[in-house]
């Protein structure tokens, strides 16, 4: 069963803030989620292959030739802080 | 020119009226804009209405018709707010992009573009695709034309919302596990999700790569047929897009003579009630009586496509989610205190509670030690999904079912319990896990709220399915005419900080 501390630690991999009040509703509701999802425990999946995609498609590819790129005023056209024409982001901790 | 109805009107017949000169591309467009300024106020179908675009765009159609002359020339369009418009703002209903303005277009968008399709608006969806009520939206919430007080499912359910309502001609939605469908059965619309790879995803933004596909919301099969021709097709952008082996067919079908349709005892076993089941099994005789012969079958893992479903979609958007991190698009955390916290708190105020719950989800069936029991799992039951459909398929050529198990429910009767809501997609995950086209059309109504009819077919069926749908549409003889009741207090309202619709696309510019 999920415990407080494992929906913190989730959180913390996921880089998303909860609130307390967050936390508590969050394990109570991922607890009963995943129970539902324990269902799939049920089945004998011996030697039975993944399918991680449906389409009989592998290695794709196309020319390797430059083409024309985003400029980089529109790249950065989005961007919540800028300098240099550079995204600009807050110093490591 | 008036008398144009936009409850009855078609784009097969709108066309007609156009390339005979009886009515205007602007008059078209004039006709849904009214529309929107009469209903838009209970529906709440958009998130923004891009009048500027369809009342010059249109006008530019009128002028340049013999040059611009295509065969969706001046047939007005609504777009799911989670396809990038260059130059119209594209939210995905979430605070995180609310301010947010692609620099670059989506394929589907751009294919219909370039016939000259008038683009109305942006539709509502549950944030980022993830729901099914269209009640997870950041900043409104649309209501069933059919019935005020109840949702128009989702997560395209302002397109599905604004089609029925007459506030579009058609729309584009995208379904990753029902998003298309089952709000179409719930707004009484035809809604269709492709093989998957027919339509480029480029330019949607990803919810769950492997099941995401864009596809048409319509008021008749025929024109889910129309609007499709001009959707499909690789795209060199998109590595999972596929050429369809033979161009969707405008559908003429009357009979089904000799068409084996499979009826799975497993998607009627439970949770079906009793209004959806008698709509469902007249339908049923009526593939019968037009000549096709029903069977019934197996699919014996369909009760653990859902929590295949539930592991899978959340795993991939936890991953697709990740770039939502305040630096180079979207909203970002004030003042800080540096990157980690940046990264936190940004996701955490921007995120809704639904996008977090998956995320959470996804995280953690990723995160090591689970792996194997969760994600490696549920891949697993993917390919025993996969297998029933094929067995399935050797016997009968196309599978039916009810698209939803109820009709559109209350709003906020489902908000506090989550698993009550994933079980609305129940019946259309299955086609999403093993990539196969699926159509819903409406079959009559439940206490006056509509019923969907899902027909599944093999990868590749598009036509098989056309024709079939279109040949029981007939049969049915279903009415798209909502009656815009209200059984409870209205609910369709601002939730917080809508982008609103005063148009940050500048005043007067075409943007399409």
């Amino acid at each position: 069963m999920i415990g407080e501390d494992d929906v913190r630690y989730v959180a913390k991999l996921a880089r998303l803030r909860l609130e307390q009040d967050e936390i508590a509703r969050m394990t109570s509701e991922l607890g009963k989620i995943l129970s539902h999802i324990d269902k799939m425990g049920e089945l004998d999946t011996t030697g039975v292959p993944p399918t991680a995609h449906v389409l009989d498609v592998a290695n794709v590819t196309r020319a390797d030739k430059p083409s024309e790129s985003l400029p980089r005023a529109e790249a950065l056209r989005n961007a919540p802080a800028v300098s240099d024409d550079c995204f600009r982001v807050p110093k490591m901790g | 020119m008036s008398g144009l109805d936009p409850l009855r009107l078609t784009a097969k017949v709108a066309k007609r009226l156009l390339v005979d000169g009886e009515v205007s591309a602007a008059e078209l467009a004039k006709t849904y804009l009214d529309q929107i300024a009469a209903v838009e106020p209970r529906v709440k179908a958009y998130i923004r209405v891009t009048y500027d675009n369809a009342a010059k765009y249109s006008t530019k159609v009128d002028r340049e018709m013999q040059a611009l002359r295509g065969p969706l020339a001046g047939l007005p369009i609504a777009i799911k707010d989670n396809m990038v418009t260059e130059g119209v703002t594209t939210t995905c209903a979430s605070r995180i992009l609310r301010d947010y303005m692609p620099v670059y277009t989506a394929t589907a968008v751009r294919q219909v573009w370039d016939d000259h399709v008038v683009m109305l608006g942006k539709t509502n969806l549950d944030e980022f695709a993830m729901g099914s009520s269209t009640e997870n939206s950041s900043f409104q919430t649309t209501a069933n034309p059919w019935d005020l007080a109840t949702v128009p499912g989702g997560s395209s359910g302002g397109s599905a919302a604004a089609v029925a309502a007459g506030e579009a001609l058609w729309a584009l939605g995208s379904d990753t596990g029902g998003s298309i469908r089952q709000p179409a059965a719930l707004c009484g619309i035809v809604g269709m999700k492709p093989t998957y790879g027919a339509v480029s995803r480029y330019g949607l933004i990803a919810f769950a790569s492997s099941l995401d596909q864009i596809g048409p919301l319509t008021r008749s099969v025929y024109d889910c047929a129309l609007l499709l021709q001009h959707i499909v097709g690789r795209d060199p952008r998109d590595a999972t897009s596929v050429a369809l082996p033979e161009p969707v067919k405008l559908p003429d079908a009357e009979r089904l003579d000799g068409l084996r349709v499979g009826i799975p005892a497993e998607y009627l076993a439970a949770g079906i009630e009793p209004g959806v089941r008698a709509r469902f099994d007249e339908t049923v005789a009526r593939v019968e009586e037009l000549g096709g012969i029903c069977v019934e079958i197996s699919l014996p893992h369909t009760e653990y496509a859902l929590p295949a479903y539930y592991i899978i979609a959340p795993a991939e958007a936890s991953a697709n989610l990740a770039r939502f991190d305040g630096v180079r698009y979207g909203y970002r955390c004030e003042d800080p205190v540096d990157l980690l916290d940046m990264y936190e708190r940004t996701r955490g105020e921007g995120f809704g509670p639904e996008v977090k719950r998956r995320i959470m989800i996804g995280t953690y069936a990723l995160s090591a030690g689970y792996y194997d029991a969760y994600y490696g799992r549920a891949q697993v039951v993917r390919t025993l999904v996969r297998r029933d459909f094929e067995r399935a398929f050797a016997g009968v050529d196309l599978i039916a079912s009810p698209t939803t198990p109820t009709v559109a429910f209350p709003a906020g009767s489902r908000t506090a319990d989550p698993l009550s809501m994933y079980v609305c997609d129940i019946c259309t995950i299955p086609a999403n896990l093993a990539g196969l086209p699926a159509i819903s059309i409406p079959c009559g109504l439940s206490d006056g709220l509509p019923v969907g009819f899902q027909l599944i077919g093999p990868a590749f069926s598009e036509n098989r399915i056309l024709q079939t749908a279109h040949a029981l549409e007939g049969a049915i003889g279903f009415d798209v005419v909502p009656s815009f009741r209200d059984s409870g207090a209205g609910v369709a309202g601002d939730v917080s900080g809508a982008p609103g619709n005063a148009g940050s696309a500048p005043a007067g510019e075409v943007r399409q």
